[in-house]
């Protein structure tokens, strides 16, 4: 097997990532993947926006608008965000904690896999009969009575998509666990590699309410049992329940990420060690574990009596102080820094008033008594878009721009990112801060149309013009990649000049093997402290000697593309077609084949061996 | 330690399961595996619970109505035993002693089987004799739900352990396989500890009201 890149046609380089298993591609995949199904939900967001910004339009139908709310809800959020997050822990995450890979690399392009079917499925209700129109929630009696397929696609495109989260949260446990460098301590690591490890845990115990509550759903809807048909004796309030005991831990899973990107952002470039770092762990811990108390704070006007409500409340409010630490501390790490304010740099300063306000409006809502007036109202969406836009999609655009180089080996515009965070920036608060006196004024989420004359006028066209403004910042971002990609200048390790961790010590992209030889990691900032001593490569840990290395793999595509099958056998045996069962079965054979075929067949995987490696060395002078 | 490598058993690992990396690896892994369906199952439970005897009209038949512990027993005793001939199995296997380790492994199969036979009796008779069924109420739906998704754990542990066994019959141990036949003595005992609460929460706690 040979360590050099070859030329290769296109057919062989789609192959090769059809069976890849290699951490870094795999990010790749997750970034294309979950970069498409970024732009999918914008369009839906653009479309809700031409619906509102004038009363009594009817640009898209009553119906359709419900479609549209509900797949742009669900898309960015099972499909876009939580997927570009995991593209940045496959790519960076594995790097900073000197490992080869990550500890079950079938395991993750399986996750890759399972996701994107899972996308894949739920986005071709589109074409087959209609969206799912219940709203991302999905609350139980509502999604019971929808009509037509589009349930069905959510609840089977979801279920798929979160077994592939799952095994995505175990595997980066596992890693961060076992397989960290030589004096990576946990208190060396990286606040990305903390908040990977925290949110992979938050995944691990919180997907798995999702799971049994999406299986309830599918029974209900499929095959005829009765858990939310309170006629029949059953209650939907359970599913609230289960939805938000997943869905309130999800929005930790997407922010500490976030919080971590933003926290190797903010010591880069004001180029100081991370003010408060076992705090900032602290923190993320604390916010992890707090995240799993306040599910029903979501449920206030549920009617679980005042007991519950206030119990929930205070936990709510609790979750402020370890997020509050988390402000001073970057607010101190920029204090006295030599501060560069390069685009990831701009993303994180304009970052902390975002989230800030954002999450003053969280501490409102958690007052029980006062949430009955926002509830359901446009102050909620213009809350929840504060702290994921202003949190989690500045952080992926901030991390786009940062980990670039270290993804690709090329540098995106600073130029052309100046332009889109310009425009992202205004254009978000343009958006959504209006909506917030539209909720007070009384304007309900998810509404069709508004009437003239009520006060909402000015601000519904004030926050479709905003939502204009975001999308011409996401189309420059785009041409910033295919201009960075067609001019293809390549940058060396250390492109930001004042890298920190580890992943900057290495070429640009890594080579596939990452480390020739495991880092020896004195401390925090690991490579920060070897550049201080003024050496320009990492104190290595052992003699360069054979890697063990995993094959490739086409089992995960196979197992994967069997539940996509067996999902329209499941959905469509509604309709007492007679194919609906073979197909269910047949896909499910093919999952369960290829399990026991990939379990049956030994795969040691292979060996790069010492010569191989001293001859690049010698070559091209590749520094490990 | 690699994991073609050839052993006596002298030289055999103390922790076999743990020798090599990825070993390791799988050992963690799994457990971290074990947390989130233990969470899976809680779900379930919790279900069961707030849907138990919710019935559309009285003349559904009701937890206390349907239960038979004698049955119940025999199957609790098969699954308890099964879980220490697996645990036989897994010593006989840190011993490099192929052969016991195969044929322990082989009573735990047929001691799942037994348990499996008696719950597609016991769901047989309930269908039949009472009419409680997935659909007929909330309370069939999370009964078969809950029972029917550690079933189908059962179902796929045997097939796990049969494949395991028929694969490497011809080989014996090896630190490659050594794992594998660990994970999947863990993952039985887990559905062991599942059926330990089943029977507490479901059948015991049935009869008393």
């Amino acid at each position: 097997m040979s360590t050099i890149a070859q030329k290769r046609g296109f057919a062989s380089t789609v192959w090769d990532y059809l069976t890849t298993v290699d951490h870094k591609k795999i990010a790749i995949l997750y970034l294309i993947a979950g970069g498409i199904f970024f732009l999918m939900g914008g369009v839906e967001a653009m479309m809700i926006r031409a619906q509102l910004a004038v009363p009594n339009n009817d640009f898209v139908s009553a119906g359709l608008f419900n479609e549209l709310l509900t797949m742009h809800g669900t898309t960015m959020i099972f499909l876009a965000a939580m997927p570009l997050l995991l593209a940045f822990m496959n790519a960076i995450m594995p790097l900073q904690i000197g490992a080869r890979d990550v500890a079950f690399p079938f395991v993750n392009a399986l996750g890759f896999w399972l996701f994107f079917f899972g996308g894949l499925f739920l986005n071709l209700s589109w074409f087959l009969g209609g969206a799912p129109d219940a709203g991302w929630t999905s609350y139980a009696s509502l999604s019971l009575a929808s009509e037509g397929h589009g349930i069905d696609f959510y609840a089977l495109g979801l279920q798929i998509s979160g077994f592939g989260t799952l095994m995505g949260g175990i595997n980066f446990l596992v890693t961060i666990i076992n397989m960290r460098a030589p004096g990576m301590t946990y208190m060396r690591m990286p606040l990305f590699t903390w908040t990977t490890f925290v949110a992979s845990a938050l995944i691990l115990f919180a997907f798995p309410p999702l799971t049994a509550s999406i299986f309830m759903l599918t029974f209900d809807r499929m095959f005829g049992a009765n858990f939310f048909n309170v006629a029949a004796g059953g209650n939907t309030i359970i599913w609230e329940h289960f939805f938000w005991i997943f869905g309130h831990p999800e929005v930790y899973i997407l922010i500490l990420p976030a919080f971590g990107i933003f926290s190797e952002i903010f010591s880069t470039f004001s180029r100081k060690r991370l003010f408060g770092y076992s705090s900032m762990v602290f923190a993320t811990v604390l916010i992890g574990f707090l995240g799993f108390m306040v599910w029903a704070h979501h449920m206030f006007t549920v009617g679980l009596g005042p007991v519950a409500n206030a119990i929930f409340a205070v936990a709510t409010m609790a979750i402020a102080v370890p997020t509050g630490i988390k402000i001073f501390n970057w607010l101190l790490t920029i204090w006295g820094g030599s501060i560069k304010f390069t685009v990831p740099m701009l993303y994180a300063v304009a970052f902390i008033p975002s989230f800030v306000a954002g999450g003053v409006t969280g501490v409102m809502q958690a007052v029980a008594p006062a949430d009955y007036q926002y509830h359901d109202s446009y102050f909620i969406v213009a809350h929840f878009h504060y702290v994921i836009v202003g949190g989690v999609v500045f952080a992926l655009l901030a991390g786009t721009h940062f980990y670039w180089p270290k993804m690709f080996g090329t540098m995106l515009s600073e130029k052309i990112g100046k332009f889109t965070f310009v425009f992202f920036f205004i254009g978000f608060h343009l958006t959504f801060f209006v909506q917030h006196f539209l909720g007070l004024m009384g304007m309900p989420r998810r509404v069709w149309t508004f009437l003239p004359g009520q006060g909402l006028d000015t601000g519904n066209l004030v926050s479709s013009i905003g939502a204009a403004f975001m999308a011409v910042g996401v189309i420059s971002l785009l041409i910033n990649v295919v201009i960075t990609s067609v001019k293809n200048e390549r940058v060396g390790n250390d492109p930001w000049e004042d890298g920190r961790t580890l992943e900057w010590a290495i070429s640009s992209p890594a080579p596939f093997y990452n480390f020739k030889q495991l880092p020896l990691v004195r401390g925090l900032d690991a490579y920060w402290l070897e550049k201080m001593e003024g050496k320009t490569t990492l104190t290595p840990a052992e003699p360069i000697g054979d890697i063990h290395m995993p094959n490739s793999s086409f089992v995960p595509f196979v197992i994967s593309l069997g539940l996509f099958i067996a999902a329209f056998g499941a959905m469509y045996h509604v309709d007492d077609k007679a194919w609906a069962l073979p197909v269910l079965i047949g896909g499910l054979v093919i999952t369960f084949g290829a399990m026991i075929y990939r379990s049956l067949k030994d795969d040691h995987g292979f060996h790069i061996h010492k010569e191989e490696l001293m001859e690049e060395n010698d070559d091209k002078g590749v520094k490990a | 330690m690699q994991a073609e490598e050839k052993f006596t058993p002298q030289t055999w690992p103390e922790s076999p399961e743990k020798a090599t990396l990825e070993g390791k690896n799988k050992f963690l892994g799994f457990w971290l595996f074990l947390g989130g369906e233990t969470v899976l199952f809680a779900s379930l439970f919790a279900t069961y619970i707030a849907l138990k005897d919710k019935v559309p009209s009285p003349d559904h038949m009701l937890a206390k109505d349907l239960f038979e512990l004698p049955l119940v027993f025999v199957m609790t005793m098969l699954l308890l035993t099964s879980s220490l001939t697996s645990v036989y199995s897994m010593y006989h296997m840190k011993n490099y002693n192929f052969k016991k380790m195969q044929l322990w492994m082989l009573i735990t199969v047929i001691l799942g089987l037994g348990f499996l036979a008696c719950e597609f009796y016991e769901f047989h008779h309930y269908y039949t004799e009472y009419n409680h069924t997935f659909t007929s109420s909330a309370f069939g739906s999370a009964f078969y739900t809950l029972t029917g998704f550690h079933g189908a754990h059962v179902i796929f542990g045997l097939v796990w352990m049969i494949l395991l066994m028929v694969r490497n019959a011809g080989r014996g141990l090896s630190l490659y396989n050594a794992p594998k036949f660990y994970l999947a003595s863990l993952y039985w005992h887990f559905i062991d500890v599942v059926w330990v609460f089943i029977f507490t929460v479901v059948y015991l706690m049935g009869m008393v009201g």
